[in-house]
């Protein structure tokens, strides 16, 4: 991974764009156990529909897992200073996620040189399901 | 309605030991291949002194304990009427494979909307390592439709 840095990256700049294949039960059942989230309505259809869902849907922490891979992906982790996401939107089965990102600002922060980032999860209908906003120091 | 009286309350702490086959797991879950992520030479290559947690991996620590179970029955509020409204981390240090990370929350606010239709509850977390450094903060906003 090439590091951007401070003074090649401008403000509208994109981040390469994480493109997931769509959520399955598998990917939620794995999810499950490895996040600590054994709430069953992501894992068992009939507690899903007995709470009013027509099936078992994503966790949210996993699209912001997602979002958080698209910005590993680009500059280091240990970069990363902040990381926030709003929760907009179910993500269901067949929703096929694209992560993306642009930077919208470029500012000092706590004697570093950050670029701020609007965050974006939307599935293939163009529904958006997570709206956020990273923070990364940049070299 | 959510009692405001747990406003300021706080959790038990939850201590979460990082272990490498965990951290590989969650690689898997959430389609992670940057092999720093799973490969103990490629984490050191990279500078971390083993595999680093993902960004949002510390989520698992009150989950793990039932700390967050455990919240949501005293505030009786019903897994099936839960939905998680935002989160946020600010990092101070990684967290990394040996480390033993300990998150510990209050309850900063309780506040409703709609007419009591929607309510949310507001977490605030502090995670700290075994040497008792600051590695992130957490800020959690938990919604329970009614």
């Amino acid at each position: 991974m090439t590091t951007p840095t401070f003074d090649t990256v401008q403000v509208g700049d994109e981040l390469p764009t994480l493109q997931l294949p769509p959520v399955d039960r598998t990917t939620l059942a794995l999810f499950a156990g490895a996040s600590g989230d054994h709430n069953p309505i992501h894992i068992d259809t009939d507690v899903a529909r007995r709470a009013g869902m027509p099936d078992v849907f994503a966790q949210g922490m996993l699209g912001m897992a997602w979002l958080g891979r698209l910005l590993t992906g680009w500059a280091p982790q240990s970069r990363l200073r902040r990381f926030d996401a709003r929760f907009q939107g179910i993500t269901h089965l067949g929703n096929a996620m694209r992560c993306s990102g642009r930077v919208v600002e470029k500012l000092d922060q706590d004697g570093e040189r950050c670029v701020r980032i609007e965050l974006q999860s939307a599935n293939q209908f163009g529904q958006t399901k997570i709206v956020g906003e990273a923070l990364v120091a940049l070299p | 309605m959510i009692d405001k009286k747990w406003i300021g309350h706080e959790l038990p702490a939850s201590v979460l030991p990082i272990e490498r086959s965990r951290l590989q797991f969650f690689a898997k879950a959430i389609g992670e291949t940057d092999p720093i992520y799973t490969d103990q030479a490629a984490a050191r290559d990279a500078g971390y002194p083993d595999l680093p947690a993902p960004p949002t991996f510390l989520f698992a620590a009150e989950l793990d304990s039932g700390a967050s179970d455990r919240l949501l029955t005293d505030l009786q509020i019903p897994i099936a009427k839960l939905l998680h409204g935002e989160q946020s981390f600010s990092y101070h240090r990684p967290a990394c494979a040996g480390d033993t990370v300990t998150v510990r929350s209050t309850v900063s606010d309780i506040y409703d909307k709609k007419n009591g239709a929607l309510e949310f509850v507001v977490k605030t977390s502090r995670a700290t390592n075994q040497r008792d450094e600051l590695v992130a903060e957490l800020r959690t906003v938990i919604v329970c439709r009614r």
